[in-house]
């Protein structure tokens, strides 16, 4: 096991200002503290609006936590989210951090082929490889070939989940961040994502997500993280 | 040599004011290619007719000189006629339309074909002084494109020639680099005359009275005609010679003979013309008319 | 693999720790009225800032200080040149600073007829910077400018059309070429795709994101669209009565904002 954790989190807060009605405020979490190491997976737990997806988003700065670090060991050293400069969360989010959504946004006139190759070209990988690399992905996801010259925008929710987590899956990330990625999807693809999920730890990846399927849970998770106790302990 | 017309100064412009543009043209002959603006004065004649000329002429005249007046080339048209007889009359100065007796020569339109020599000074009447007007409208633009050298679109103005025609086409007015540094507009001269202004011996000086600018380029100065690396400046050349004197190294104009289409093509500077014929050289008169001026391959 | 990508100088954020433009405290006073004030970001090489905000925000007066149009009244820009590293722009001649202008910066214009010039053919339009910086070999300038106009998808065989008798769509892309053909390193664009159908305009962002990734530009990129600012920004500044309220990662801006005027901008967007 690797020594220190891939992504640490100690004491994390957030809260939401709505201003538009009168400043009002909405605690989600406070004094959030969680360690994830290499090859570790851990499921996010806790009912519906107890911030689960809020501390997903948190993680890859989508959101901006109020107090507390997030620390993610990125190239050698450690970066601390929180507090990281817009271009070394750019940086961190292209060679470190993985993230693979719910709903995929749709870049105009992209083919989804590039869509799910572009995570590999931007990080120097010859577009031809990134595509085969893409190309692979997609036939596992089963995306039939002829969708793969479109633009992903007239896709069914399902299709356009399954792009969504091949583009997620096409860098070996060390670190990865899962929203319900098997929401809309099949069986048969549930089964490859949990594949995915498997092959990513056997690498050594270290994964935090949310997995409303239980069976995957099970079957991916190493332990699971319970938010409601883990904002009451505090 | 007769005293002029009597109730005004030495070739009409006062003193004052002569000094005035003796002070602008010594600044212009110091920076060659620059420039420098002056209080014009109105003159006897409407702008568009060599006013700009006239006052440089007039501040530069002496009472031994002997002028020549030319207007596309010939000393015998309206404008050449009255502008030398305006000089005869308020300076009293000797006129001339031989080239090789002139010490002064005011031109529209043309370098005599006849080499000029340091004891000659040349005159331009200039309607349109500044080179960029094609391309930049503003004065306080083109002021800051002169200042700082930006003469990328001078380029673009040939290139859009070469793009659309094949060739630059620009036959007059043809922009020039002086002594490498200003960009000038050498007045409306056929092309073919550019190179001859190049190391000069001639003091060459430019009047535009519309626009109230003066300019120079002192003798023996390099004047550039600008150009790309593979479509070199070259002058326009002629299949015909002259058919009057058979010349066959002068500008040529072309002349309709009559109804049926008969031209002949006939030395532009009738001076230089003249004085071949003089020497025994024959054109044939007979020559059938060709097609127009061309430019050689 | 990671490592190796990791290595990759072109790839990493250990490239351009040395910020390109260094904007500090900077400010422009219309008279007695406040264009903008109390500006200060890095921008840094290969980073695309967008700033938004609505009209009379002070955007456009900010961007105009920037490229050089507007003189400042306050505060200090810095520029990282090729040649002499960092200097006050303030400090440079101006000779110096139109040279750096048409050389290593580029502007995009929202109407094309300010960034084109409309009497000449769209080759000529490419070739002029290249005129300018003392290209002299015609059939070059056409190979490069017809190289461009590809790029830029326009059909090379358009090189001696007059760009007014392109769509709109078109002389955006051709403006951008223009600007492109001297391979600056910093572009400043204020609404390029302002004015355009919505499938034009897409075209124009697929192709602008593809030129900065390409090119490894830096831009400063004006807008009061939040769509354009999502695809194209890294980050984003966001403008009211002059000030920045609100800046930081695109994405974080847009998803979580905290300014009451971010949260409202937000709001105001119509969802398809």
């Amino acid at each position: 096991m690797n020594p220190s954790p891939v992504i640490e989190v100690c004491g994390l807060a957030k809260e939401f200002t709505i201003h538009a009605q009168g400043g009002l405020r909405i605690p989600v979490f406070s004094g959030l503290s969680l360690a994830v190491s290499a090859g570790e997976c851990v499921a996010l737990h806790g009912p519906s609006g107890c911030g689960k997806s809020t501390l997903l988003r948190a993680l890859y700065a989508n959101y901006q936590a109020d107090s507390g670090r997030i620390l993610i060991q990125h190239r050698g050293g450690l970066v601390d989210m929180v507090a990281a400069e817009p271009r070394v969360v750019l940086a961190v989010r292209r060679h470190t951090l993985g993230y693979v959504s719910q709903f995929l946004r749709v870049i105009p006139r992209i083919a989804a082929l590039d869509v799910v190759a572009e995570p590999a070209v931007r990080n120097g990988i010859a577009r031809d490889q990134a595509r085969e690399r893409a190309a692979a992905l997609l036939a596992r996801l089963r995306i039939p070939q002829r969708l793969w010259h479109l633009p992903p925008a007239t896709f069914s929710g399902g299709e356009q989940q399954r792009v969504n987590i091949a583009r997620g899956f096409i860098l070996d990330y060390p670190a990865l961040l899962l929203d319900e990625p098997t929401a809309a999807l099949d069986v048969d693809n549930r089964d490859t994502v949990a594949q995915l999920i498997e092959e990513a730890k056997a690498r050594g990846t270290a994964l935090v997500g949310i997995f409303h399927d239980q069976a995957l849970r099970e079957r991916v998770s190493d332990r699971v993280f319970d938010l409601e106790s883990a904002r009451t302990i505090v | 040599m007769s005293d002029g017309l009597s109730g005004y100064n030495f070739a009409y412009l006062d003193e004052q004011t002569k000094r005035m543009i003796r002070r602008a043209l010594l600044k212009a002959v110091a920076i060659p290619g620059y420039q420098v603006p002056f209080a014009g004065r109105e003159m006897p004649l409407p702008y568009g007719w060599g006013t700009g000329g006239i006052q440089v002429t007039a501040a530069v005249i002496a009472p031994g000189d002997v002028l020549k007046v030319i207007d596309q080339g010939a000393d015998d048209t309206t404008n050449a006629v009255s502008i030398r007889r305006f000089f005869s009359r308020t300076a009293g100065v000797a006129t001339t339309t031989r080239t090789a007796d002139a010490t002064l020569i005011q031109t529209r339109h043309r370098i005599p074909e006849r080499p000029l020599t340091e004891a000659q000074i040349i005159v331009y009447q200039v309607p349109i002084p500044e080179p960029l007007r094609w391309m930049e409208p503003r004065e306080s633009e083109t002021k800051k494109m002169h200042a700082l050298l930006e003469y990328g679109v001078m380029q673009v103005k040939l290139y859009e020639d070469i793009a659309h025609l094949g060739r630059i086409t620009t036959s007059y007015d043809y922009p020039v680099r002086v002594n490498g540094h200003y960009i000038m507009s050498p007045s409306p001269i056929p092309r073919f005359d550019n190179p001859k202004m190049n190391q000069m011996a001639a003091l060459q000086l430019f009047g535009a009275g519309r626009e109230k600018r003066i300019y120079a380029v002192p003798p023996y100065t390099r004047v550039e005609s600008l150009d790309f690396d593979d479509y070199p400046f070259e002058i326009q050349r002629w299949d015909q010679h002259c058919a009057l004197c058979g010349a066959s190294d002068s500008y040529l104009d072309e002349m309709v003979t009559d109804d049926h289409g008969g031209r002949l093509f006939i030395c532009s500077d009738t001076d230089y013309c003249g004085e071949r014929r003089a020497a025994g050289h024959r054109g044939d008169t007979d020559l059938p008319a060709n097609p127009a001026p061309r430019t050689a391959p | 693999m990671i490592a190796t990508l990791a290595d990759d100088p072109a790839n990493g954020a250990t490239n351009g720790d040395i910020p390109l433009l260094q904007v500090r405290d900077l400010g422009h006073s219309y008279g007695s009225r406040i264009g903008c004030r109390d500006i200060t970001f890095d921008l840094y090489p290969s980073e695309v800032l967008g700033i938004v905000g609505e009209s009379g925000s002070g955007k456009t007066t900010l961007l105009s200080c920037l490229s050089g149009r507007l003189p400042l009244s306050q505060g200090t820009i810095h520029y990282d040149t090729r040649t002499q590293g960092l200097v006050d722009l303030a400090a440079l001649s101006e000779a110096q600073r139109r040279l750096l202008t048409r050389t290593d910066w580029g502007i995009v214009h929202q109407s094309p007829r300010d960034g084109l010039r409309m009497a000449v053919s769209a080759g000529a339009n490419i070739g002029e910077r290249l005129m300018a910086v003392g290209a002299r070999h015609y059939g070059q300038i056409r190979d490069t400018a017809r190289d461009w106009l590809q790029r830029v998808e326009i059909q090379p065989d358009r090189i001696d059309d007059l760009p007014s008798t392109f769509s709109g769509g078109m002389q955006q892309r051709l403006q951008i070429a223009r600007n492109l053909v001297t391979g600056p390193r910093l572009m400043f664009m204020d609404e390029p795709t302002g004015g355009l159908d919505v499938s034009v305009q897409a075209r124009l962002l697929d192709l602008l994101r593809g030129l900065v990734d390409d090119m490894n530009l830096s831009v400063v990129l004006v807008t009061h669209d939040l769509a354009v600012a999502r695809l194209l920004a890294h980050r984003l500044m966001v403008m009211q009565g002059g000030v920045v309220v609100e800046s930081g990662l695109t994405d974080q801006v847009l998803d979580d904002p905290h300014h009451p005027y971010t949260q409202l901008l937000v709001s105001s967007v119509l969802q398809v």
